[in-house]
């Protein structure tokens, strides 16, 4: 339903298959449907696993693991059993892509989920789909039915001997049901509390037994690996950071969209060449690189290599692909506000730092907004981010303080002619932004 | 298994393998600070006040989910961790309350601990705080949320550890907030483990709230009275206008053979004692009315009349009941006076359980006996009859958490599906009253299989049980008062193939055990000696009747034929738990010592005002055999131990007392010592004697004074004094006991108390009133762990 | 309590799906109230029971995920994304806009109980902002035009369809 948009330095690997009605099994086998799955069931877990590994793929839901590596901690032998599950909670502020994944290649996730399966010895797969995504979860169920209609999936798929169930699962409603443990717990039917780790998933996850936990786009990378080999994947981007990205280009841009780039693509090119740069005669100010969770970038740091390394090294995270473009227009305490009330929101309210923590920010920065804010203010917005980072349950807390840590920094100035009463100094020109919309 | 060796703030530590780093620093004597990590509950790691910093790893550690491994190197306090522990504190007092001055933990509240050793002092919000309404969800239980710091400890304790599972938290984020079963109000057992288990003020108790200020109490260690399972207690007292006032129950002292555990009686149901029913004055009949009296003449009547009774019609004329309340000293003594003073053997009690029978079966066999510890560590064991969950919280409290945190295997054989089945590895159902068929099915005699095998517990499934118990170890064979007399030798004998089994035999009282160890029996001596095997006391005593007495149906018999005169009852009420007929005692001079005007005061010619167990000093045995303190918390104006009176109603016999009670030769001047404003002074008087070597022997209303001569004749107790007197439980084991004798089993009558009602104490405890009212408002249901 | 065949069948798949009952209940509440419209005491009652689990537990899990509810709401629940991608693109105004049209506040439902409102956290719609969820339909790249003509249509769906007293689990395209 989403529209969909091209540009001719894409590199279509996981987006192959939009818009050519791939949600249909026999249309997804005209475009080598189901042919990576085969493959995968004539090799050695072992042989899957390295070729995973060499490919350089590594995690899309933001953490940037290398995927195989992932799965080779999955024990050989246990007792309980073994559960592929694919991520597709999508919450991720500025994130869009998974979406598109299942609107328009869902058996892509089955084959991936399926691979992952034969790699690690699972028997059954999961796929989660975000309650939102009501429509999605549709096109998925459809799919999986097709799938075992055709003997595809279930027992003795495509007459190999090995047995291999996918289920569909939808969610109701919750961010942090995205992160890896909480999205078992919420699987389990509970609420979404994260567990205590170690134990690591792969080593005791859903109902206890060994679980792989992939993000979707992560997944429906595998097959094109399995077909291409390690080595065209890897070098479709920078060393250890092999293939393309979904990146979901939003905001301030003229040409927004989800569009497939090689990994490393340059920032700046994205924003200017990709993108369309910024409308009505605005200029840049700020940029979020891979969704809400991460520290923005300034105009003058755009012009980094958009992979995993290169991202740290800049300061920030590459995540989980959602570039959200700001111009000058922007009010970068409201947009701090806006960010903290979303993680305030979304925050478990397991432990104290973050459900505490998000919660005073959010406070202090609507009456800072507000005109009510005092110079300690500033610093203690700092102090509490400071004092969450890294010491929370899970990386929500992070995820919270990193923006808004790196939004005091970089534009402190902001902060400061908010001060005394002073109405937002952005406010008129927000209003202006609407009457042109 | 070799220990794991670690360093942590440059000290060397050893600690088991599998050990949570907390609890290595401890061990070592570092603590890390905590809001949501509870020994024995599951890990949370979510208050984050225990980061610590381990070696190799960029972040904070959460010690309270940390395992140790070898070589791990750890720093507890370097100013990183101080900054985070101060930062989580900040941020949790930024939406608290701070009603510190009137909140009902002010001063034992761990978060005003945290803020203490953290210094937290300067607020950097000044938002406003998040608020919401306080909330009454049971007549004991009352929750604040903007108090509640989140620990989770009372979800936990409820349902782990109760496993009742009334608390849940809803929402989420900073709205996330506990909540209670049925929305507005909570279903379960009251226990007020939760109350008890919250480190700030959130979970307060309807029976404390805004009393008093915790350090206006002081806090007396002792034993709860209302059940047979006996936990240690710390008693809250403040002064009152009536001398003194319990004001709370609680557990501050976890050394106990109760741990953390208390119950709702436990809890809340110490009130009794302040009741205004309470009798404060010896009562008289005069013209058919009881009115009070002085002490004087009470004792004066009551002397004069036992004595010309005893003189005229002889010792078989009158007849004694004593109490499953007093204390043991208190029960040696009045089974002393009975035989010693009256010349009688017409003492019983209220049996709850068959001792006599498991004594006897037991005889010469060391360590047979389970104490309440045993139950928590046996590897295995196994409940025939009963109901615990109902009528022996802390039992089935032990046995429950026993199954959960050592994985014990339990085997429960009932005529109801009790609660407990939900941690069995094996339930069977059985017809009401075949408890005894088990017992001897398992002893080996296969002709009882029929009565209690049906389609779903078959002859071979039961063959299968008996099998597997007896490939067990250790187990514990716990039976309720279902199995008696002969079938208590057949479950013994099943035991014996057992290696190492040890049995608890179930009463229903808080001294039910102590009554029968001292001998409350018309033909059993204390240690369950037979008249027949006298010889001891006949030395000891100078002298007992030789023929075994009337049971308590026969003093009813007797005084209906005209034969009995007198009737003694201490702290008893056979007219109304026992039903006897009133009528008999008609023209029989009745004398009755209790708290309250009971049915059987009702019919007395002298009525005398009872301490309780919290107003008196000494030791009381539970179901299982451990002996525990009694420590006095103050006393209600009027009232007197049994023990006095007991003494007192000898002196007016004109009888030599310290042929009763071997207090120190010409002491008479001290009379009166162990009462009035030096309340608990002779106890402190004991401990002192005892440092210095010497006998606490201060006055003849001492108990410690009789408890030399407990300790020295009664097998079992020669426990350590000093142990005793400091708080701990000591076990006594049944096998030096004497032969026993065959009892008629329908001589016990259970009580059949529940959760909810205890005697008749629990009549006068407003706590357990308002709870019970409720609940007929409500009925309760099971509910499944989830 | 009475759910229509299309929600019973799906639930005995869903069995099917764990080893364990309670895992399907996320989604079954979902479902539950798409029919009935809320999580009424009913319905928790009668999936507590079909999970073995308590009403509290089912409580404790409602309460935590965002689309789930206990208040009955309108037909069209319209849910206006206001983080930030669409925040840029004019988010909030179209939800100040919502509010004036519509003549609720956040979480408010219209008096003919046709439209609730709600203002929501991102909804996967970020290259495509400012977008709007009416129930489960997706509307982007809307203005304040644009949203409403959808709202528009709504109405007239829903008075085509009669005054519905449950919410309506059908997303109009
Ligand atoms: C708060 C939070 C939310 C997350 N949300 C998502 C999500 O919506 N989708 C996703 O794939 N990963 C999400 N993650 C990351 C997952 O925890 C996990 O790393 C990922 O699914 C692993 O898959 P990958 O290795 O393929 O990236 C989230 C993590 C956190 C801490
Ligand atoms: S009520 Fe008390 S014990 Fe329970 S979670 Fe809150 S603070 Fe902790
Ligand atoms: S920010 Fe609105 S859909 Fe993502």
């Amino acid at each position: 339903m989403a529209d969909l948009v091209s540009h001719p330095d894409e590199v279509r690997v996981v987006s192959r298959r939009f818009g050519q009605g791939a949600a249909d099994i026999d249309r997804y086998l005209q475009l080598d449907g189901y042919k990576a799955v085969q493959k995968a069931l004539a090799m050695q877990p072992d042989a899957i696993v390295n070729l995973v590994k060499d490919s350089g793929l590594r995690g899309r839901g933001g953490a940037g693991f290398n995927t195989g590596m992932k799965w080779s901690f999955v024990p050989k032998q246990s007792a309980k059993p073994k559960y592929i599950l694919c991520n597709g909670d999508e919450s991720e502020p500025g994130t869009c892509k998974d979406r598109l994944i299942f609107e328009h290649d869902p058996h892509a996730v089955i084959e991936g989920v399926v691979i992952a399966g034969i790699a690690t010895g699972a028997h059954a797969g999961y796929i989660y789909v975000r309650g939102e995504y009501r429509y999605l979860l549709e096109i998925m169920q459809k799919a999986i039915k097709d799938a075992y209609a055709r003997g595809f999936l279930g027992k003795n798929i495509f007459g190999s001997g090995y047995d291999f169930e996918v289920y569909w699962h939808g969610g109701a409603g919750a961010y942090e049901v995205g992160e890896e443990s909480a999205l078992m717990e919420s699987l389990e039917g509970k609420r979404g509390i994260p567990r205590i780790r170690p134990p690591f998933p792969a080593v005791v996850g859903l109902w206890g037994g060994p679980t792989v936990i992939n993000n979707a786009e992560t997944l429906a990378s595998v097959p094109h690996i399995l077909l291409g080999g390690a080595e065209w994947f890897a070098k479709l981007g920078p060393p250890k950071n092999g293939g393309t990205r979904l990146f979901c280009l939003s905001g301030h841009l003229n040409r927004p969209g989800v569009y497939e780039l090689p990994m490393g693509y340059n920032l700046k090119k994205m924003i200017y060449n990709v993108g369309g740069g910024i409308p009505n005669g605005r200029t840049l100010k700020a940029v979020v690189p891979g969704g809400s969770s991460c520290p923005l970038l300034t105009a003058g740091e755009i012009d980094v290599s958009m992979d995993f390394d290169s991202m740290m090294k800049a300061g920030s995270m590459l995540g989980s692909g959602g570039v959200v473009v700001v111009d000058d227009s922007t009010c970068m305490v409201k947009f701090a506000l806006r960010i903290m009330k979303f993680y305030r929101h979304e925050s478990c309210g397991w432990c104290i730092p973050c459900r505490e923590g998000t919660d005073w920010l959010d406070k202090i920065l609507v009456r800072f907004h507000s005109g009510g804010g005092l110079r300690k203010d500033i610093d203690n917005i700092q102090y509490l981010s400071e004092n969450m980072l890294g010491r929370t349950f899970c990386p929500l807390g992070d995820a919270a303080a990193m923006p808004t840590i790196s939004i005091v920094k970089k534009f402190r100035k902001e902060f400061e002619d908010h001060l005394d009463g002073k109405p937002c100094p952005f406010e008129k020109a927000g209003a202006a932004e609407l009457a042109m919309a | 298994m070799a220990d794991v060796n670690i360093t942590v703030d440059g000290k060397k530590v050893a600690a088991p393998a599998g050990t949570l780093l907390i609890e290595a620093c401890k061990s070592a004597g570092i603590e890390v600070p905590s809001f949501c990590y509870y020994p024995n509950l599951s890990l949370q790691g979510a208050c984050r006040m225990c980061l610590v910093k381990v070696e190799k790893m960029p972040k904070l550690q959460t010690a309270c989910t940390t395992v140790i491994s070898e070589g791990m190197a750890v720093s507890t306090d370097t100013p990183e961790i101080h900054q985070a522990r101060k930062s989580m504190v900040e941020m949790l007092l930024g939406n608290h309350p701070l009603d510190c001055p009137v909140c009902d933990a002010g001063g034992e509240c761990e978060l005003q601990d945290m803020t203490f050793a953290y210094g937290a002092a300067e607020s950097k919000f000044i938002d406003i705080k998040n608020h919401r309404e306080e909330q009454q969800w049971s007549p004991v239980v009352y929750f604040d949320r903007p108090r509640c710091i989140l620990c989770y400890r009372c979800v936990r304790v409820c349902g782990e550890g109760m496993d009742v599972w009334a608390l849940g938290v809803q929402n989420r984020g900073v709205s996330s907030v506990i909540a209670p079963n049925k929305e507005d109000h909570l279903e379960c057992e009251e226990c007020g483990m939760c109350i008890d288990i919250c480190p700030v003020g959130a979970l307060t108790s309807g029976a404390y709230r805004y009393k008093t200020r915790p350090w206006e109490m002081r806090h007396v260690g002792t034993t709860c009275t209302h059940c047979a399972d006996g936990c240690k207690t710390t008693l809250g007292v403040r002064r009152s206008d009536t001398g003194m006032e319990i004001v709370r129950g609680d557990n501050r002292d976890k050394s106990g053979i109760n741990g953390d555990f208390l119950c709702m009686k436990g809890r809340y149901a110490f009130d009794f004692a302040n009741h205004e029913d309470r009798l404060t004055q010896p009562l008289i009949r005069k013209d058919g009315r009881l009115t009070p009296s002085t002490w004087e003449e009470a004792f004066e009547l009551i002397g004069r009349r036992f004595k010309e009774i005893r003189d005229s019609a002889g010792g078989q004329a009158i007849g004694v009941v004593g109490s499953t309340r007093t204390t043991n000293e208190e029960n040696y003594l009045l089974q002393k006076f009975a035989r010693v003073a009256l010349g009688t053997n017409n003492i019983d009690h209220h049996r709850t359980a068959d001792f006599p029978a498991l004594a006897a079966a037991l005889r010469g066999k060391p360590e047979a006996t389970a104490s309440m510890r045993d139950v928590f560590k046996a590897p295995a064991m196994l409940l025939i009859g009963n109901n615990p969950t109902e009528q022996h919280p802390l039992l089935a409290w032990q046995i429950r958490n026993n199954v959960r945190l050592h994985k014990a295997r339990l085997y429960v054989i009932n005529s109801e599906p009790v609660k407990l089945r939900r941690q069995a590895v094996n339930f069977i159902q059985i017809p009401v009253g075949s408890e005894g068929n088990v017992a001897r099915f398992l002893s080996g005699d296969d002709s009882a299989a029929g009565s209690i095998s049906n389609p779903t517990a078959t002859r071979d499934a039961w063959v299968a049980l008996r099998d597997k118990l007896r490939g067990e170890q250790n187990l514990v064979i716990i039976f309720g008062s279902e199995i008696r007399g002969e079938d208590i030798a057949s479950l013994v004998k099943f035991g014996s193939a057992v290696p190492s089994a040890k049995f608890v035999c179930l009463s229903d009282y808080a001294n039910s055990r102590g009554a029968a160890d001292m001998g409350l029996y018309p033909d059993l001596l204390p240690g369950y000696h037979p008249m027949s095997d006298a010889g001891k006391w006949r030395d000891e005593w100078g002298g007992v009747p030789q023929t075994p007495g009337l049971t308590l149906p026969q003093m009813v018999e007797s005084a209906k034929a005209g034969n009995l005169k007198a009737f003694y009852v201490v702290g008893a009420n056979p007219v109304g738990r026992l039903g006897i007929d009133a009528f008999s005692f008609s023209q029989r001079f009745v004398v009755v010592q209790d708290m309250f005007l009971t049915e059987t005061a009702l019919i007395a010619d002298v009525v005398l005002p009872a301490a309780n167990a919290y107003e008196k000093s000494g030791t009381v045995t539970n179901t299982c055999g451990d002996v525990q303190f009694l420590q006095k918390a103050g006393e209600i104006t009027g009232a007197k131990s049994d023990f006095e009176m007991t003494v007192r109603i000898a002196d007016a016999m004109g009888f030599d007392v310290s042929k009763l009670v071997p207090f120190s030769r010409g002491t008479h001047s001290d009379m009166g010592q162990s009462r009035g404003a030096q309340s608990g002074e002779v106890d402190r008087h004991g401990v002192w004697l005892e440092a210095q070597g010497l006998e606490p022997k201060m006055s003849p209303f001492d108990p410690t004074a009789i408890l030399d001569e407990i300790q020295r004749l009664v097998p079992g107790y020669g426990v350590s004094r000093a142990n005793l007197l400091a708080g701990n439980d000591q076990h006594t084991t049944l096998s030096g006991s004497g032969a026993g004798v065959q009892h008629d089993p329908a001589l016990i009558a259970p009580a059949n108390d529940t959760l909810f009602t205890s005697g008749t104490l629990g009549r006068y405890s407003r706590a357990l009133n308002s709870v019970m009212e409720n609940r007929q408002k409500q009925p309760a249901e099971e509910v499944a762990a989830d | 309590m009475k759910f229509s065949d299309q929600f019973e069948a799906r639930f005995a798949e869903m069995l099917t799906h764990y080893p364990t009952k309670r895992s399907a209940l996320v989604p079954t509440l979902l479902y539950a109230q798409d029919e009935v419209g809320h999580l009424s005491d009913e319905v928790i009652a009668e999936i507590a029971s079909r999970v073995d689990l308590t009403e509290l537990e089912v409580r404790n899990v409602i309460s935590y995920y965002s689309m789930l509810t206990t208040k009955p709401r309108g037909k069209y629940n319209v849910q206006v994304c206001t983080n930030i991608a669409c925040l840029l693109r004019g988010g909030e105004e179209l939800l100040e806009h919502c509010k004036g049209r519509l003549g609720i506040g956040n979480k408010g439902t219209t008096q003919d109980g046709m439209f609730s409102l709600e203002e929501v956290e991102c909804i996967g719609a970020c290259s495509w902002a400012p977008a709007v969820q009416v129930n489960y339909a997706f509307h982007e790249n809307l203005t304040t035009e644009k949203m409403d003509k959808v709202l528009d249509a709504y109405n007239e769906e829903g008075n085509a369809v009669g005054k519905w007293l449950t919410w309506s689990p059908i997303p109009m395209k």
